[in-house]
């Protein structure tokens, strides 16, 4: 069933309580990725991408209020193991993650060694030793001098921790890596020289990667799946070189086109109006306010329709694909 | 404004603050019922005291509300004018020279203790022929004993205790040995002296020699309780001290602290702002100052040079400024220094006292406003402190001089608590409701200390 | 340059240039325990710039390049350690505070962080009343009338609305258009953006780069756009410099380097600038390894060298390049086209 997914989500939902009311910043998520494949998140910020990045490996804030849905690592479904279970089964061991600005949370006082070696420690319980060789085996996978295992995170360049930063998630070789933001803190050069290695990584080290970002442009140089989000909600799935070449989803087209491009001298365009509040997300098709091609069934949810593996969420492909 | 509104509002969900605002209202309200009711003028004089001011107050007494918590019941102190207060009547019968002027006072004595003492204040107006006087006094069971006869002059004082001849016309009809006062309001032959409780009636008798004479007559009774607050050792009334202590507590503490806050404040900013010798040169007074020894300064400048209160102000605010606060908000003042606003500010052309007054200041205003308020109560108590050493303005009355002056006259040891806790309570009422709102107004504003 | 060649460019130039820098430094001083000091941070080496009035030109370069330490010292916020700031005619290197302040309010500043760049407590029109009042406008009718023609052109209309709000009540776009009035409030003549959409999001940067554009044709506005995002510089820019390690290593006309690049280390940029694209995912981005090189001791020779694909050791790593002049404006300082003419100084 889905056994041959390396990972399969399902109307994933996490709402968090605030003063103002209830945010719900997940609201509805479904999809699936196969081995050694990324599926890239895409959204502006404010749509949620964050929130689904931990509440697929469930690090949820003190003030998290519904959180349903049903999450899929091969076989195991892992929303119905405890906290306990999931600590010791699941969280960096089959999944793990680079949080956003994570070159910026490493722990200052200890070496940057120590802290890729820690997981290991912590999660799969081997002894010191043997876990600093990992280290120094995933510094080497990540393009680290070896002789950095003793340095302090102030020692290295922007680039360098990041490196380290994703070096820690691979160190217990989990099968999937979140990675949230993982180069906008960065250069340029230092950016590509990043994805050249989780290109390196996917291939090479058999890992499946969740890349969230805001960035439609970079993402391109990573995904096999384009997944883009909406106001808490994923508007459409498509295989990366169709998407790119014809994305379907009205928002998707205007991401597309609102980007300045190197190569091309298009004029790029801009979406008039702002994202929806997560608070009180309007009723029917989230982005129809905000879309040049709403007509009146706009008013009503819209189903998901499918194109093989590919799906859109909007009614003016009524008709032209399967219902899911 | 708006920000002031949603302060209060955040301020009321903390009990302590408002349990201590409710306070600081309380005593803001008394110092100026203290201004308006005692002009400040008045208040000094009332304080110098001598024998015009104070004539009518007993020595050493507690306050009259003192009486419910004793099982015996203690004399009030009386001072009544005739024809004036309507307890004490003046009936004049002109004649053909002159008059015969009766008065009258009666009273109902119901004290389980004597008075300390009995005056009759005359004052006559005369030309030649000076009136004579003559004085009775009627007790409950009947009887009248004659008190005195004397001519009187423009002035006189009669002072019942002092009178040999009262007190041998006393010892006849008691049959032993007594004083004036105990005599007079004893039952006759009783053995212990035992208090005649009723109605007395004082009765002078004054005879005028010419036509426009006339006496004027005061009897004052020295209880054993008087007044709101009792008097002291000066027999000065302690209403004025208990009073005026608090405009002065006040004004002190909030002009200390405040000119303290925004100077230190200032002074940073400056350091801060302009870096290089500036600041190293405030920061190294900074130091010294800090390994000053301030109180014994303080000691020094009152007991050489002066204890006017300004000047005592004055020398506390000077060696406060330069002290840890600095240190703090410089600290505060370099990281907001290199904001992005701030350097956009620089750009459009501001000057520099601009950015430190309408950029950098603003920053820091809400941390110093839980200081300033916090530290109202240390410079209260300072001051106390110095009057408590005798290095208080001697002309002030100020709650540490009350205290200064109980302890010199040793009130602890002579049973004379309330001219102790009078002014102490309210000393550490005014830390208390200070205090409380500090720290309710340091968690407001400082929100990572809100889980403490 | 000899004194006399100075003063004669200088007054043909002054009605076409409002900007020059020239052979233009800024050395940082490393303090070390005090006194001491540790060597300097050479953070601008050098750097030769023009920019006509009404022009608009992107400074490209990653952090590390200078690019910061440059802006800020055409904007006098630090003093040129070497060189000349010459603006309209006027060398600014030092000035007197009046000077200087005039000097202040006719270069506008737009900076990357669009909510850090205003204070937090005070609202949209104090905001923008400020530089009013620096300048001396005391009547309120004036000022009040001027904040509410500069919102209408960065449209932030219903002005009215916005005027008491504060800055954390508006959203990035909303902010970053506040930042864009209050830098034109004083009508100036060169605006200064530093990465100004960086920090906003894709849908909203080309709204407000859209914004920028107008402005500089309705004013006729000189920019200078500091970026290091070339695919928005060629929507955006006529003249682009390249920098690295505090130089000037190639500059050409917009088309010009992106379809003629010389240098290697534009061509690693350009290699490093993804579009939306298909292929992307099937290859890898041809980019040299490494980091940009220490300012306080910067390689011998020509700076990115070490990671240089096309090095030539023995000329590469001992000489300095000079500027070789391509032709069409297009000047690179490489020994790879050492075979070209050495330019001479652009008039």
């Amino acid at each position: 069933m889905t056994q041959e997914n390396v990972i399969s989500i399902k109307d994933l939902k996490l709402h968090f309580t605030t003063t103002k009311g209830t945010v719900q910043a997940v609201d509805g998520v479904d999809f699936d990725l196969k081995p050694t494949k990324a599926v890239v998140v895409v959204g502006e910020s404010g749509c949620g991408k964050t929130s689904l990045a931990k509440a697929v490996l469930r690090l949820l804030p003190r003030n998290a209020g519904q959180y349903s849905g049903k999450i899929w690592l091969r076989d195991i479904e892992t929303m119905s193991l405890s906290d306990e279970e999931y600590r010791k089964q699941i969280r960096w061991i089959k999944m793990s993650m680079v949080p956003q600005a994570a070159m910026n949370s490493l722990n200052p006082v200890l070496r940057v060694g120590e802290q890729v070696a820690e997981p290991m420690l912590v999660h799969a319980g081997v002894d010191k030793e043997a876990a600093l060789e990992q280290a120094a085996k995933m510094f080497q996978n990540v393009g680290v001098p070896v002789d950095f295992l003793n340095r302090y995170p102030f020692e290295l360049s922007g680039g360098m921790r990041q490196r380290v930063a994703i070096a820690m998630a691979l160190v217990t070789a989990p099968e999937l890596v979140i990675l949230d933001e993982p180069t906008s803190a960065l250069d340029v050069l230092t950016q590509a020289n990043i994805f050249n290695l989780l290109k390196e990584i996917k291939n090479g080290l058999e890992t499946s990667f969740i890349l969230i970002t805001h960035d439609i442009s970079t993402s391109s140089e990573l995904a096999d799946i384009v997944a883009v989000m909406y106001a808490g909600q994923i508007v459409e799935v498509g295989e990366s070189h169709r998407f790119f070449s014809k994305p379907r989803h009205p928002y998707s087209i205007k991401l597309m086109a609102s980007v300045p491009r190197l190569r091309s001298r298009a004029e790029p365009d801009f979406i008039v109006g702002r994202p929806p509040s997560l608070i009180n997300p309007p009723t029917g098709c989230r982005f129809a306010q905000r879309c040049p091609s709403r007509f009146e069934k706009c008013v009503n949810e819209p189903p998901i329709y499918r194109f093989g593996d590919d799906w859109v969420k909007c009614w003016l492909y009524e008709g032209k694909g399967e219902i899911k | 404004m708006k920000n002031i509104r949603n302060s209060l509002k955040e301020i009321s969900k903390y009990p302590s603050a408002i349990f201590g605002m409710i306070i600081i209202l309380l005593l803001v309200a008394l110092a100026i019922y203290a201004v308006f009711t005692i002009p400040y003028g008045e208040a000094v004089r009332l304080w110098r005291g001598g024998e015009d001011t104070v004539y009518r107050n007993p020595k050493n007494v507690p306050p009259s509300w003192f009486n419910n918590f004793t099982d015996k019941s203690l004399p009030i102190s009386v001072a009544v004018v005739a024809g004036e207060d309507e307890e004490f009547t003046k009936v004049v019968t002109p004649g053909v020279e002159g008059s015969s002027i009766e008065y009258e006072y009666s009273f109902d004595f119901q004290y389980d203790e004597y008075p300390q003492e009995l005056f009759l204040y005359i004052q006559a107006d005369y030309q030649v022929k000076n009136p004579f006087i003559s004085i009775t006094l009627e007790t409950p069971g009947g009887e009248e004993i004659r008190i005195s006869d004397f001519g009187t002059s423009a002035r006189q004082t009669y002072r019942f205790s002092q009178d040999d001849r009262l007190e041998t016309r006393l010892r006849r009809l008691h049959g032993r040995e007594v004083l004036p006062i105990h005599g007079l309001f004893s039952v006759p032959e009783s053995d212990p002296l035992e208090i005649n409780k009723g109605v007395y009636t004082l009765k002078v008798l004054a005879s005028t020699f010419e036509e426009n004479s006339d006496v004027r007559i005061e009897f004052v009774s020295h209880g054993l309780v008087f007044g709101l607050f009792g008097t002291d050792h000066m027999r000065r009334d302690l209403t004025t001290a208990i009073l005026w202590g608090a405009p002065i507590a006040l004004a002190f503490g909030l002009l200390a602290a405040a000119t303290t806050s925004v100077l230190s404040m200032l002074i940073a900013a400056i350091g801060a702002w302009f870096g290089g010798w500036v600041d190293e040169l405030i920061q190294r007074i900074t130091e010294v100052n800090l390994v000053l020894p301030f109180f014994s300064v303080l000691i020094m400048v009152g007991t050489f040079y002066s204890r006017s209160i300004w000047v005592i102000l004055g020398v506390t605010i000077a060696l406060s400024i330069f002290t840890g606060a600095i240190k703090t908000n410089r600290a505060i003042f370099l990281q907001v220094k290199e904001s992005t606003y701030i350097e956009a500010a620089r750009a459009y052309g501001a000057s520099n006292s601009r950015i430190i007054v309408r950029y950098l200041v603003p920053r820091i205003i809400p941390m110093l406003i839980p200081g300033l308020v916090s530290a109202v109560p240390s410079y209260v108590f300072l001051e106390a402190s110095l009057a408590l050493l005798g290095l208080g303005d001697p002309t002030l009355p100020t709650w540490g001089k009350v205290i200064n002056d109980a302890y010199t006259n040793g009130a602890l040891y002579r049973g004379q608590f309330y001219w102790i806790l009078e002014p102490a309570v309210l000393l550490m009422i005014t830390g208390l409701g200070f205090a409380m709102l500090g720290f309710a107004l340091d968690r407001i504003f400082n929100p990572r200390l809100r889980g403490m | 340059m000899t004194q006399e060649e100075l003063t004669i460019k200088n007054t043909t130039d002054s009605s076409e240039n409002i900007l020059v820098l020239d052979d233009l430094k800024v050395y940082f001083v490393l303090k070390k325990y005090g006194f001491q000091h540790a060597g300097y941070v050479h953070a601008v080496d050098g750097v030769n710039l023009h920019l006509k009035r009404g022009e608009t030109i992107a400074i490209v370069g990653e952090s590390g390049s200078g690019k910061t330490s440059l802006m800020r010292t055409i904007l006098r916020l630090n003093v040129p350690t070497g060189g000349t700031v010459t603006f309209d005619g006027d060398v600014v290197n030092d000035l007197s505070p009046v000077e200087l302040k005039a000097f202040r309010q006719k270069v506008g500043y737009v900076q990357q962080d669009p909510y850090g760049a205003m204070p937090p407590f005070m609202n949209v029109q104090t905001i923008l009343e400020e530089p009013l009042k620096i300048a001396g406008i005391k009547d309120k009718a004036e000022r009040r009338r001027r904040v509410i023609q500069v919102m209408d052109e960065v449209k932030m209309t219903p002005v009215e609305d916005f005027l008491t709000k504060f800055p954390h009540q508006l959203s990035g776009g909303q902010q970053q258009r506040i930042v864009i009035a209050r830098a034109m409030i004083l009508d100036p003549v060169l605006l200064v953006a530093d990465e100004p959409v960086s920090m906003l999001d894709a849908s909203v940067r080309v709204e407000i780069l859209k914004l920028l554009r107008n402005l500089q044709a309705t004013h006729n506005l000189a920019v200078i756009y500091i970026t290091h995002d070339l695919a928005t510089v060629r929507y955006f820019s006529e003249y682009i410099y390249v920098m690295y390690a505090g130089q000037i290593i190639e500059k050409a006309p917009e088309s010009e380097l992106i379809d003629n690049t010389a240098h290697p280390y534009t061509h690693a940029l350009l290699a490093a600038t993804s579009d939306p694209d298909p292929k992307n995912v099937d290859e890898m981005q041809d980019v040299p390894p490494g980091e940009p090189p220490s300012l306080v001791n910067p390689p011998q020779g020509c700076r990115f060298h070490p990671r240089c694909p096309h090095m030539m050791p023995g000329l590469c790593d001992v000489e300095v390049p000079p500027e070789f002049d391509l032709k069409n404006d297009h000047l690179v300082s490489c020994w790879l086209f050492r075979e070209h003419e050495i330019a001479n100084e652009r008039s």
